[in-house]
Formats: structure tokens, sequence, C-alpha cells
């Protein structure tokens, strides 16, 4: 059961499945100059990972770059039944929640959150003007950072889980094991983080984060 | 809220759509819900407008543009990749037990074969140890002679600062003031040997007749033992 109405584009630019072995083999038999080659097209996927655990870019490079080197130092335990990408994503999951416990981040909760607990009911919000928001939006660096800013709203657990469901694409039992709880309760989270997402940019539509400013339509406001 | 009860029995309440829409969105839900589901959209323009706005969601957040790494997040990534990469070659080098594995081979064969060997060197040392520590421990005394037909039940006295065990009233009995008394098979048990006076009847030298010299000897030794055991008090 597919939903025709969802074409989502491919993040993974990845090396073709047959060459990716081969770099992996040759990796994993000493030619360990190979690797940056093997992991370059999921550095941005490694990234985003550790972003959205840490926060903070700082963080998160440091994050991801030593999650690099953690897989690095243990080519030899991958196993080619696994998806190289989701090895890799977990490894910079595990660094990053390691992390955070080690520097005990305290993030605050938005106010929903406490009061509504994880499995209640969340009542999305009534918008009565909603529009499909084009894709090209996205090629904005404004939009792109308010669309970040609005999952930096949310609470942590349903962040990592909406990161790696829906950014990483892990479906959801590795998701669940990424990150170490049900798969009952990944989707509990991913609903509500959906649902969260879906009221902020829903305001965000009626503000305009989306619509190109009057004067790059030609209507110059003076 | 919408009560689709109540304009259609089959129809589904908003708060079941909301609950079930994320599933559907990944299409995790049965054919009964999801035609249940899309009924309900096409009445409900709340709903749509949740399910469209979900699933713009999942669009956006889910394009790659999304992904950003800051800038010369790359080139330092690589760097570093080189770096680590040196030092495992430095290492390396220097080791003569891991070689390199940019060459393709982790163990030397020497090595391969050593390392197995050495395990059960190490293994069978510390067999030998525990079965030394457990099973035979030691006299310490520098007079240590096991004693022969000793009987088991017998009872004998032992004190602190020395390793022999005598028969009440020895006066050669150390430490007089912490004697205490055990069984002779517990004394020999705990590393105790035969007091060479005392329980000379007992010692295998007697059997062959020793000389007045030896048993001065003897005597001569356990007391030196004794000062040594005094010394270190």
């Amino acid at each position: 059961m597919s939903d025709p109405g969802i074409v989502l584009n491919n993040p993974e630019q990845a090396p073709a499945g047959a060459r990716e072995r081969d770099l992996i083999s040759s990796v994993q038999n000493g030619q360990r100059e190979l690797f940056y080659e093997l992991v370059k097209p999921y550095e941005r996927r490694v990234y985003a990972a550790a972003l959205a655990i840490l926060r903070n870019e700082h963080d998160a490079e440091d994050a991801a770059q030593e999650a690099m080197l953690k897989a690095f130092a243990n080519i030899r335990q991958f196993r080619a039944e696994a998806r190289f990408s989701t090895w890799l994503i977990q490894i910079t999951v595990n660094e990053s929640l390691m992390r955070r416990r080690r520097e005990r981040t305290v993030v605050m909760e938005p106010i929903d959150d406490r009061r509504e607990g994880e499995d209640s009911d969340y009542a999305p919000r009534d918008f009565a003007d909603w529009r499909e928001i084009p894709s090209e939006a996205l090629e904005r660096k404004e939009v792109r950072q308010r669309l970040s800013n609005a999952l930096g709203t949310l609470d942590p657990k349903y962040r990592e889980v909406f990161m790696l469901r829906d950014m990483q694409h892990l479906n959801i039992q590795e998701t669940a094991e990424a990150l170490g709880i049900s798969t009952a309760s990944v989707k509990t989270r991913l609903l509500r983080a959906r649902l969260m997402l879906r009221d902020l940019l829903a305001a965000g539509w009626e503000q305009g984060w989306f619509s190109r400013l009057p004067f790059e339509k030609g209507n110059k406001p003076w | 809220m919408v009560n689709h009860d109540a304009t259609n029995g089959a129809a589904l309440k908003c708060e079941e759509v909301w609950r079930q829409i994320s599933n559907y969105i990944d299409g995790d839900v049965d054919a009964t819900l999801r035609s249940g589901m899309e009924e309900h959209f096409r009445a409900c323009a709340r709903c749509a407008s949740v399910l469209a706005g979900a699933r713009n969601v999942v669009q956006l957040y889910g394009d790659e543009l999304m992904l950003e790494v800051p800038a010369g997040f790359s080139q330092r990534l690589e760097r570093r990749l080189e770096d680590k990469f040196e030092r495992e070659m430095q290492e390396a080098k220097k080791s003569p037990v891991w070689i390199s594995e940019a060459a393709g081979s982790r163990w030397s064969s020497w090595a391969a074969w050593m390392m197995p060997v050495a395990a059960v060197v190490l293994f069978t040392a510390a067999l030998a140890l525990v079965d030394t520590l457990t099973f035979h421990s030691p006299a310490k005394s520098i007079l240590a002679e096991p004693g022969h037909n000793i009987p088991p039940d017998m009872l004998v006295v032992i004190s602190d600062g020395s390793k022999v065990f005598h028969v009440a009233g020895c006066p050669y009995i150390h430490d007089k003031a912490t004697e205490r008394t055990i069984t002779a098979k517990q004394a020999i048990h705990d590393g105790y040997v035969p007091c060479s006076r005392c329980m000379r009847q007992y010692l295998k030298t007697s059997f062959v007749g020793r000389h007045d010299s030896e048993d001065a000897n003897a005597d001569a030794g356990e007391e030196a033992e004794e000062a040594l055991d005094w010394a270190g008090r």
C-alpha cells in the first residue's frame, strides 16, 4: 500500500549498489584511502542527523566527523546484509546521543508537550487556507532556515524520530533500532512530529514563509 | 469538530483520522480504513487540510536540499580522515606485529602463529598457578618437610609469625600468645610444616637416623627462620 500522492526526492546520491559494495570490500581489505570516497555521498545525511540531535552546528560537525572516524575504525564490522547508509547513520546517532548525555544539554520542552503526554491525542490546529507548498521554495535559504528552526522547536524525542524517518528515510524498524525504542513508539512520535510541524508550517504559510516577496514578483513596494 | 457519524454511519470521526493520518501517509493502513479515511477527507475540509499539510511536511523535509553542511565541512572531514589514515600507517610501521593494513594483510604469518601459542602458554601458566595455590600450598619454612603418617585428626598448635605446627607444650612454639589448636590435616593444608623437634617422629629424616649434627643444624635453621619472622614483624 503506497501513497501515490507523495513523490520524494531521493536524497541519497550514493554510489550505485555494486560500486558501493566494491568500495566497502576494498576498504575492508586494506585500501583505507578509499574510505572518504565511500562516505562522501552520505556526509550531508550524517551531519543532518547529528544536528537534529545536538542542535548546535559546531557540536554537530564534531560529532559527525567523529562518527565517520568510528566507522573508519570499525569498517570490518560492517556486514553486507545491512545498508551502509543505515549503519553510518546509526553510528552517528549513537555518537550524538552519547555526547548529548555527556554534556547534559538542557533542552526546553515546548509548552504543549509538557501539557500533553506522548500517547495522548494531538489535535491539529484549524487553518482555513492551506495550499500546497512548491518544492522550489526550498531553493531559498531563508525557507530552509525557517523549516530547520521549526524542527528545532520540537521536543528531542519527536525531532529524532522525524529526522531519522522523514529526513534520513530510515524505515520504521531501522528508526526504532537506531534509537532503542519500540516500533509503536516510533509511529506515535512520528505522527506527533508530523502534525506539530504541519501546524508550524501552516502558520508559516499564513505569515508568508513560502511566498516570494511582492517586489520579487514585480510588484515594487515603492 | 466534525462528526460524520451523523451523516454517514460508515464514516470516521476526525480524532480517529488524525490518529491514523501518519500511517495513512506511509501506506500503513488496511484497505477498509484507507477507504474510510478517503471518504472522510472528501467530506471534511479540516482533515483534508491536515492531510495536505502533513504531506507537505514529509515532502519538504524529505528533500535533499534540507540536508546542508557548513562551508568547508567536506574538506575538514577529508583532512581528518587523512590524518587518521597516516597515523595508522605510522603505527603500523612502528609495530612488529601489526602489519600495514594498506598492504592488505592484517597479520604477518609468524605473528598469526605466535598469538595462539602465546595464549596457550599464558593459559597453561595460569592453570599451573591456580593449581599450585589451590591444591598444593607450599610450605614457607626453609626446613619444610611434609611429615609422614601424621594422624590427620591429631590436634596441633600453630601461632602467628611462623608456618610450623607443634604438639601442645612444645618449647619452640613461636609467639605463644597467639597459639591456636587445629587438626594436623588442616595445618598441612594451610601450608604449615611439622616442627623438627616435637614432631620429629613423623619426619622422613627420623626414619633414616638423623645425626645430632643434622639435628643441631635443623634447630639452628628453625631458630634462624623464626628470627627472620620476628624481624619481619
